[in-house]
């Protein structure tokens, strides 16, 4: 059973708490975009067989958004950090670089 | 390829069945072939039979990471049917349905198609009315589906409790000559088709990289070396955005797990399909005599082929509610599968920016009823190099010019 924890409330929170809400760190594109960058906005997705950083939601608990590094071929959590966020923080990229050696990063 | 048939089985009888031959050859890959085809599950199988059945082309190879079918082919709940809302769904699915129902005939091997009748419940008005809509959608699509009342469904099926105190069955969307298959058969069946043609199978073979030069594909990397290709289809399914990423492009999918489980083996007492998508699962009894029972993806991105335990749990509430007689069954094995899903819950069949690489996948939940039809637009997408009028509208550019095959609203969740 996979488990988070809440970066906000500190609760070890388990799935049933949770709510996932997909890809995070999206580019969001409005009215008025290219085709192709709405279409990337809404459908590309990366879908990665390893390293994944996803949007959920303590919806059980505090209500608030987080996001999470985790990986998506063994389950393992790398660690959950807050929304407020444009890009993975310092500390998860290394945790995640130390544990995966091979992983090609973020971009 | 001997014959299977009655005749077979009695001449074997009087020689200890010493007669019988291996149902497809495993043949070492060969250098090169005027189609390659990733992935030996139902529908690459049915794409590579219809190659060479409708268009004579029998220089194949289907390559296969695991075994012969072991990937969702195997894992399915094994439902038919084909009452979807929209024309292209309905088309490409009933064209499916109707193929399965002389599957055995054509293909000399017997897939246990049994059309025993499809039920999709519906528990709130919302639902009534959406089941009616497609009702209508379906009569217009030549597609036999019936609306029906209660009192029927409860002749149909007469161990479920119609008057449950929160989703009380308010009527069905009933598909007569829907039902079930027998899922392996159907990938042994193809797989025995296309080896008897002369094509090559080849299993633990996985794919490791896709060659290409001046924006067409030349061939395949794989576990077992190079093979070069003229044509090369991608049939694959939770693992379609990792093949694709070899070919060097990015598919609208994002890949879910999806369990299934089944009960001790009981007498029957079930002889219809029955889906229930408000509470969210689905349940058949198989020849053997076991529940067969279906929920809906985690919901998160996952290719471990094990999902959530409560999901589990969240199917069988559902059920149980509404089949009390099965609270006391015991449960004997679970397990998951991956699926590939697209953003509007459709397929994609489609040309990709590779000139001679063609992709079938995004079936999501729902792929082992379009196995025939899906194999046999994909094997027309192959051979000609343009869609056919089953295919044209799953193309993958759909996601960009917004025009959604939307069956995420039409069908539920389930598929």
């Amino acid at each position: 059973m996979l488990i988070l924890e809440c970066p906000y409330c500190g609760v070890k929170a388990e799935e049933t708490e949770l709510a996932p809400g997909g890809e995070a760190h999206l580019k969001r594109f409005g009215p008025g975009s290219p085709d192709e960058d709405f279409e990337a906005y809404m459908f590309a997705r990366k879908n990665p067989k390893g390293v994944h950083f996803e949007r959920w939601r303590h919806a059980y608990g505090c209500g608030k958004w987080f996001l999470a590094a985790r990986c998506t071929a063994t389950l393992e959590v790398f660690g959950t950090y807050p929304a407020q966020t444009t890009e993975p923080p310092a500390d998860i990229v290394a945790k995640i670089m130390a544990k995966r050696p091979d992983w090609k990063g973020y971009k | 390829m001997k014959r299977y048939s009655v005749f077979a089985i009695a001449r074997e009888a009087l020689r200890y069945h010493q007669g019988w031959e291996k149902a497809w050859a495993s043949p070492a890959p060969k250098s090169s072939y005027d189609v390659v085809i990733v992935g030996a599950g139902g529908h690459g199988l049915a794409t590579a039979y219809y190659l060479g059945k409708n268009f004579g082309i029998t220089n194949v190879a289907i390559i296969e990471k695991g075994w012969l079918g072991g990937g969702n082919t195997g894992r399915n709940t094994t439902i038919i049917r084909s009452n979807y809302l929209q024309d292209p769904s309905a088309a490409i699915y009933e064209k499916a349905r109707s193929l399965y129902e002389d599957l055995s005939q054509d293909l000399n091997y017997n897939v246990m198609f049994s059309p025993r009748g499809l039920l999709m419940l519906a528990q709130t008005h919302h639902e009534v009315r959406g089941y009616l809509r497609t009702v209508h959608a379906n009569n217009l699509q030549g597609v036999t589906t019936e609306w029906i009342g209660p009192e029927k469904v409860k002749e149909l099926v007469p161990i479920m409790n119609i008057d449950g105190p929160r989703y009380p069955v308010l009527g069905a969307l009933y598909q007569a000559r829907g039902g079930t298959a027998r899922h392996d058969a159907v990938a042994w069946g193809y797989a025995r088709a296309c080896s008897a043609m002369g094509m090559d199978i080849i299993q633990q073979c996985e794919v490791t990289g896709v060659r290409s030069a001046n924006g067409v594909v030349t061939g395949v990397d794989t576990t077992k070396g190079y093979i070069g290709t003229k044509k090369l289809g991608i049939v694959v399914a939770g693992h379609s955005g990792q093949v694709a990423d070899m070919a060097g492009f990015r598919l609208p999918v994002e890949s879910l797990a999806l369990q299934a489980l089944v009960s001790e083996p009981i007498k029957p007492c079930m002889d219809v399909v029955v889906m229930a998508n408000t509470v969210h699962g689905y349940m058949s009894q198989s020849d053997k005599g076991e529940m067969v029972i279906g929920g809906g993806t985690d919901g998160f991105n996952n290719f471990t082929q094990r999902g959530s335990f409560q999901h589990i749990e969240e199917t069988l509430r559902a059920l149980i509610e509404t089949f009390p007689m099965i609270s006391r069954l015991k449960m004997l094995r679970q397990w998951g599968g991956i699926v590939d899903m697209t953003g509007d819950r459709s397929p994609i069949i489609s040309k990709t920016p590779l000139g001679n690489c063609f992709i079938n996948c995004g079936w999501g939940t729902g792929g082992f009823k379009a196995i025939p039809g899906s194999g046999w637009a994909m094997a027309e997408l192959v051979a000609k190099g343009e869609p056919g009028p089953l295919a044209e509208e799953f193309n993958m550019y759909r996601f960009r010019e917004g025009r959604f095959i939307d069956e995420s609203v039409a069908a539920g969740v389930a598929h």
